[in-house]
């Protein structure tokens, strides 16, 4: 039994439908990652797993139970967290202020919570009080990273981690994230870099024009010639 | 007001050297007009900058968190006044409570009893009014002028309630007459001035603890600034509206009742005529930012009363209104430079 199926999603924006019946598994503690071209309706998928986007037809379920059609504060208390591709921090709220408001449903004293991920993103823990707008594209990224990780997921969403930033930042970004990973933690992920991501991933999806169009091990989707030059640019 | 809808919505809190220097020119024009005005009407100025300035930060929290002007928040501060002059006039009189002296002020005990009272009436009638109508927009997905359109239909509806209640006179609250404080440079300062101030400073420092403090009042300034970020973070985006409801309630019926202290006269009117200046000020310090609010507040109340002595008392409205604009030609964004950080 996979931690999150989903079969056959269809979803879109007003009278637009993106996708057209999208499947795809992440199994307890993998990396899987999606790939495909800009406009085809990775972060949609992502948006539709997370209740953001409404799921007009198909199943999605995590750890057997059927959440499509649950609102997104239901959701991530199944433990199933994201970070959005853009606007992934509140900029007008301090570091720490984000990392409370990622524990938001949590009842319990989370502030040994808040000290694991400064141990994690050493980064954040320079200045707590500083605010996320200010911070630099890669911290920000890590402060994202950090605030979905506050519920302590079991999966977690990450919507192109690496957009936008310099090439040594993210090394760090995807060092942490497969620090994450090797806690257990399974992840979902959709890379724009998709050479670097597929390599730490053990499965990966091309998703094409809202549809499915290859599912397999990462490492032999790398070496897939026919993939190398139609996604990963010769 | 169109216009409201594509401007920065961000709850902003810090305190920015930018914010710095803005005060220092507010406070350089005011000094350099110092000597030309009647220093009576800026202090009136001030004191009415308080009342203004309790609407307008509701107001901008509001926008801020909600998304849509309010119309109808000058009709939660005439409901305010007037579930006071309930209180203190027919309720408290009838179980053999009659106002008597407090203090140096107009009112009696009477009042300490009915402003809570006005405060915890208008915050539940927010929320009532939030699930039997603004919830449902909402859910709809309806925009943002949509919204605005039912809030000035609530806005007339609350008047006409108010005056088949209560009749159209103008009334006032039980009151004995008081002597004004005499201060040098023909400054006379009604004793319940003082109270005004009292009642604004702590509820300006309270909302700032609110926001800055509490869990809710940090998931009001997240989800004003990302509302889908503050869904997928598990925050309960309902809860969150009411809390907004409940704090522009609270600030809004205490303006209330500020007002009809302030003015000795209650009328059904008195909080929609009140909507520019609140209007003007929310602009004026940058939509969502409640700083900005209190400062133009404050630059609102002293230019509109001082602006009485050479303009008929009767435009003070088109006055807030005309600065407001001047400074929007300047900052389109408000003094402050808006919400955007
Ligand atoms: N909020 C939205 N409203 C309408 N259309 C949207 C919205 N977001 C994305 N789209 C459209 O949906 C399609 C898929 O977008 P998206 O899922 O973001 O693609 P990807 O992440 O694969 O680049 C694009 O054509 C985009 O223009
Ligand atoms: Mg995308």
């Amino acid at each position: 039994m996979g931690l999150l199926e989903a079969s056959n999603v269809v979803a879109g924006y007003g009278q637009t439908e993106i996708l057209h019946g999208v499947s795809i598994t992440v199994e307890p503690g993998e990396m899987v990652t999606i790939i495909g071209p800009n406009g085809c309706g990775k972060s949609t998928l992502m948006k539709a797993i997370v209740g953001l986007v409404k799921v007009r037809s198909g199943i999605v379920r995590f750890q057997d139970t059927d959440i499509s059609g649950y609102p997104p504060e239901q959701i991530v208390q199944t433990r199933l967290c994201y970070v959005p591709q853009s606007n992934n921090v509140f900029a007008s709220l301090s570091i720490r202020e984000n990392l409370e408001m990622g524990a938001f449903t949590r009842d319990d004293d989370y502030r040994s919570r808040i000290e694991e991920m400064f141990r994690l993103f050493p980064d954040l823990a320079m200045q707590p009080g500083r605010k996320a707008g200010t911070l630099s594209g890669g911290q920000r990224q890590m402060l994202a990273i950090a605030r979905a990780m506050m519920l302590d997921p079991v999966l977690l969403l990450l919507d192109e981690p690496s957009a936008g930033l310099s090439p040594a930042m993210m090394g760090t970004v995807f060092e942490r994230i497969r620090e994450v990973n090797q806690a257990g933690v399974a992840l979902l992920l959709v890379e724009q870099n998709a050479r670097e991501a597929l390599r730490m991933s053990d499965r990966g999806y091309i998703l094409v024009a809202g549809e499915n169009r290859l599912e397999d091990a990462g490492k032999d989707l790398l070496s897939n010639p026919e993939v190398a030059r139609l996604y990963l640019g010769g | 007001m169109i216009f409201l809808q594509n401007t920065a919505k961000r709850i902003n809190l810090a305190w920015t050297p930018g914010h710095t220097s803005v005060a220092i020119v507010i406070v350089a024009l005011a000094v350099g007009f110092l000597p030309f005005v009647k220093m009576g009407l800026v202090a009136n100025g001030v004191f009415l900058g308080a009342i203004i300035a309790l609407g307008a930060i509701g107001l901008t929290l509001v926008f801020g968190i909600l998304n849509f002007a309010n119309i109808a928040h000058g009709d939660y501060m005439t409901m305010g006044a007037y579930i006071a002059l309930f209180i203190m006039g027919s309720l408290l009189p009838q179980v053999g409570i009659e106002s008597s002296g407090l203090g140096p002020f107009t009112f009696g005990y009477s009042l300490l009893i009915a402003l809570p009272v006005a405060v915890a009436g208008v915050a539940v009638g927010a929320i009532v009014l939030d699930v039997l109508i603004y919830r449902r927009l909402r859910d709809r997905g309806v925009n943002v002028v949509v919204m605005a359109m039912a809030s000035l239909g609530i806005a007339i509806a609350l008047r006409g309630l108010v005056q088949i209640i209560w009749s159209g006179d103008t009334q006032h609250y039980p009151r004995e007459s008081r002597q004004v404080y005499h201060l040098p440079m023909d400054v006379r300062i009604p004793p319940d001035a003082i109270f005004i101030a009292i009642v604004t400073i702590i509820l300006v420092v309270g909302v700032y603890l609110v926001l800055t403090r509490t869990r809710m009042g940090k998931a009001m300034r997240a989800t004003a600034d990302n509302p889908d970020l503050a869904l997928v973070s598990g925050i309960d985006v309902q809860r969150v509206t009411w809390w907004t409801w409940e704090l522009g309630g609270v600030l809004a019926a205490t303006a209330g009742v500020l007002l009809a202290v302030f003015q000795a006269q209650i009328l059904p009117i008195m909080g929609w005529k009140f909507l520019i200046p609140l209007f003007a000020a929310v602009i004026l310090g940058g939509i969502g930012n409640p700083y900005g609010a209190l400062v133009g507040a404050f630059v609102i109340g002293v230019t509109s009363e001082v602006s009485t002595q050479w303009i008929n008392p009767s435009y003070k409205p088109a006055v807030a209104f005309a600065i407001m604009i001047a400074v929007l030609l300047v900052r389109p964004r408000g003094i402050f430079g808006g919400g955007r950080s």
